[in-house]
């Protein structure tokens, strides 16, 4: 195990509230219906390649699209669709989905059979097909990530388990309970990658989480388990390449321009599991959690689950509920319905009762400088805010509105409760459309 | 179920601290300079006090009033301004004076400004100025109340002035000054008192080190190397034990709303009120320096977060474009 040297300027205390780590992953069973949204990344979404009326089984794809980036989706159930038609998607806008009434047979689909592979370019289609994207909550396409670089010389993966938002526990649990799979996964990426350093980012505050795998690592000189501060947002992820190889990725670049790749320990384990099965991402570990929640537990549930189905499952809500997360508290989204389905990169249903619903009223900007301590990518929130407040766009490209990474530190310790993260988003969605 | 989920953007926690919380830090962290003036001055400090601090918080009310803003008098920063102000007045300074001094720092200086953290220089020492310009024998006659009828002296810093002959006698030895002497205006008795503040505000992490210890730093390197007869030979102990440095550097130079929000600014902060300091104490007319300095010195404050706009991280070194 190596201890990180560095660790990012910036960022903030946030509390843990861990409070599902030790709850063993248990399973739900299948829901009556599910909704599967043709955008479960970042991408193009996907075309619905069945009508209403077809039957569908496990596993059997549902939606693909032409655009490079992009991934393909899976009925998670065998059922009959009942709609295809457009529904509000999570994060507020409309999208596309297949609703599927489900038989409860769960019947796999002819297509499903451990894959085989000669080659890399054949691996990376076989990656594709499986629909992976980023399951730490980013969502981006798996293949697009590990497709071969000609300009480029990769030296290092990063395998991210900081897990640094609250109450989330879905990385670490995949750690207990499938560490093997972690280091399979990894060493086919190795392979994959021509890369010869592996590199397991964790926060100090798992660990258990750092032994398994210190352990299971110990045989391969390549792979190292890196002990990260606790400090959120650790597992962002320029600030993890800082923290475990010194390297900073400039602004508007990628991991790969410093040589590095950046996976999630969910979609490694994935990944090792697919290629011994051939079953396509269908299903997932959601933390559910939150004072509003009954039973707090880690989650398998089938992806396109309502999500109030996925609460029942955990006892139910409690009367007072305000607010449903999905995600952590720091970047995640709030919920318009409890109809909404799990995702892909859900790896969080939160449920919060009056103390957390309601955040608290804005006033003046006191000019402390809090944020600009707090801004983990060096930006000024404070001048961000009033220019976008103003809607001045010169003045967000001089406070580098784009650069902004959206981690809610600045909010998170502005002692007159401004909204800048929202303000910043809303200045870079006017920077968007003035550039078109 | 049949709730109403509420909808807003991320974050959905936000940490403990509060505008109220850090200005009752501040307040906090002035108690020992109080004190310190309490002790050294007698109970009409606590007069004067009361005075600055019931006059900002009735001028906050009635501008916001009159203004038709949210009244914000329970945030404490009215009471940081008139507590800071009471510190920065003479001990003998008439109550109606003092009064005068809570309207101009908060309707004159903050709220016609547009009130908290928009005033472009800090309310209590651009009030003190203007009390001294317009008042000059009350704001000057540093007759200690308790001892009416002692001779009154000119403050330590006079000697310090180019041509002064340096006398010994005049000069109280450097620990009496640390812990505490009955010359100056009623905060700067004891530099203790002030550190045991400074020390507090910055473990409460209210303010950063920087432009304490750039001010202070600057001001001692500036009076060791000009301040004696020949160069290298200041006594720079004593310029920054004597006058108003303490005071000025961990609680008026620190002000939020007139000091810049990077660390290189906040250096920038720190040496500019140094050697403006100094060079006021050195080579001008008044005998002290701070409040001229620190006003100076924030009203080049949006000038100085204009033009030290850190690089993003990861486009240190280069002019990064951006779209």
């Amino acid at each position: 195990m190596i201890i990180s040297k560095g660790v990012f300027k910036g960022g903030v205390a946030a509390p843990h509230r861990k409070n599902t780590a030790e709850f063993e992953t248990i399973r739900m069973g299948v829901p009556e219906k599910v909704i599967i949204p043709m955008l479960q990344h970042i991408g193009a979404p996907c075309k619905p390649i069945v009508k209403k009326g077809d039957i569908v089984k496990v596993g059997q794809m549902i939606g693909q699209s032409e655009k490079y980036v992009s991934a393909p989706v899976h009925s998670s159930v065998s059922g009959t669709v009942t709609n295809v038609g457009s529904v509000v998607h999570s994060g507020g806008m409309y999208i596309e989905a297949v609703e599927i009434k489900t038989d409860g047979n769960q019947e796999i689909h002819e297509s499903i059979k451990p894959p085989v592979y000669s080659s890399d370019s054949e691996l990376l289609e076989l990656i594709k097909q499986s629909g992976l994207v980023g399951l730490g909550g980013a969502g981006f396409p798996a293949h697009v990530k590990l497709a071969p670089q000609t300009d480029k010389n990769i030296d290092t993966l990063i395998v991210n388990g900081a897990e640094c938002e609250p109450y989330i526990t879905s990385d670490y649990r995949e750690i207990l309970e499938n560490s093997w799979n972690v280091i399979c996964g990894i060493n086919i990426l190795m392979d994959l990658l021509k890369v010869n350093n592996v590199l397991i980012g964790i926060e100090d505050n798992k660990p258990e989480a750092i032994k398994v795998l210190t352990e299971l690592a110990a045989t391969s000189e390549k792979i190292n388990v890196v002990k990260l501060k606790s400090r959120y947002p650790q597992g962002a992820e320029k600030m993890l390449i800082y923290s475990i190889t010194g390297r900073k990725v400039p602004p508007g670049k990628l991991p790969l321009d410093v040589g590095v790749v950046v996976m999630n320990v969910n979609s490694v384990s994935f990944i090792a599991e697919y290629v011994k099965t051939g079953m396509p991402l269908i299903k997932r570990r959601v933390t559910v959690d939150g004072p509003a929640v009954k039973n707090p537990s880690n989650v398998d549930v089938f992806i396109g689950t309502p999500i109030v189905d996925v609460f029942e499952f955990c006892g139910g809500l409690k009367t007072d509920v305000e607010k449903v997360l999905m995600g952590g508290p720091m970047m995640g989204v709030s919920q318009s319905s409890l109809d909404n389905p799990v995702l892909k990169h859900t790896n969080a249903l939160l449920a919060f009762g009056p103390e957390f619903g309601k955040l608290p009223e804005e006033s003046a900007c006191i000019r402390c400088g809090k944020c600009v301590e707090a801004c983990p990518m060096n930006l000024l929130p404070l001048y961000l805010n009033l220019n976008a407040i103003h809607e001045n766009v010169d003045g967000l490209r001089k406070y580098k509105a784009m650069d902004c990474i959206e981690c809610g530190s600045c909010s998170y310790v502005c002692p007159a409760k401004r909204h800048l993260v929202q303000s910043i988003r809303l200045g870079k969605a006017l920077l968007r459309k003035k550039k078109v | 179920m049949g709730n109403t989920l509420i909808l807003s953007s991320s974050p959905h926690i936000r940490g403990r601290d509060t505008t109220q919380r850090i200005m009752i830090d501040v307040v906090i962290a002035l108690v020992p300079a109080i004190i310190s003036g309490v002790r050294f001055f007698g109970p009409r400090v606590l007069a004067v006090l009361l005075t600055t601090v019931v006059s900002c918080v009735l001028w906050e009310y009635l501008s916001e009033k009159a203004m038709k803003r949210r009244i914000t008098i329970s945030d404490f920063s009215a009471v940081v301004t008139g507590v800071l102000l009471a510190l920065n007045l003479p001990p003998s300074i008439p109550l109606w004076i003092a009064a005068v001094g809570g309207f101009v720092a908060i309707v004159l200086i903050k709220q016609l400004f547009g009130g908290i953290g928009q005033n472009f220089m800090n309310p209590a020492l651009g009030a003190r100025v203007i009390l001294m310009l317009s008042w000059t024998q009350q704001m000057t006659n540093w007759t200690n109340p308790l001892a009416p009828d002692a001779v009154s002296s000119a403050t330590p810093l006079a000697v310090l002035k180019k041509g002064h002959e340096i006398v010994d006698m005049v000069r109280p030895d450097y620990l009496q000054f640390f812990l505490g002497h009955a010359v100056g205006s009623i905060g700067e008795t004891s530099v203790l008192a002030l550190l045991i503040g400074g020390l507090y505000l910055i473990y409460r992490k209210v303010i950063s080190p920087v432009i304490p210890l750039s001010f202070i730093g600057s001001a001692a390197l500036f009076g060791w190397i000009f301040g004696g007869n020949t160069p290298f030979t200041g006594d720079f102990l004593y310029h920054i034990l004597a006058g108003g440095i303490i005071l000025g550097a961990f609680f008026m130079a620190t002000d939020y709303s007139t000091s810049p929000v990077t660390t290189k600014g906040r250096i920038i902060m720190g040496i500019g009120c140094g050697i403006i300091t100094s060079i006021i104490r050195l080579y001008a007319n008044y005998p002290e320096g701070v409040s001229f300095a620190i006003l100076l010195m924030n009203v080049l404050t949006p000038m100085i977060d204009k033009y030290t706009i850190p690089a993003t991280f990861g486009g240190e070194g280069k002019v990064g474009k951006h779209i």
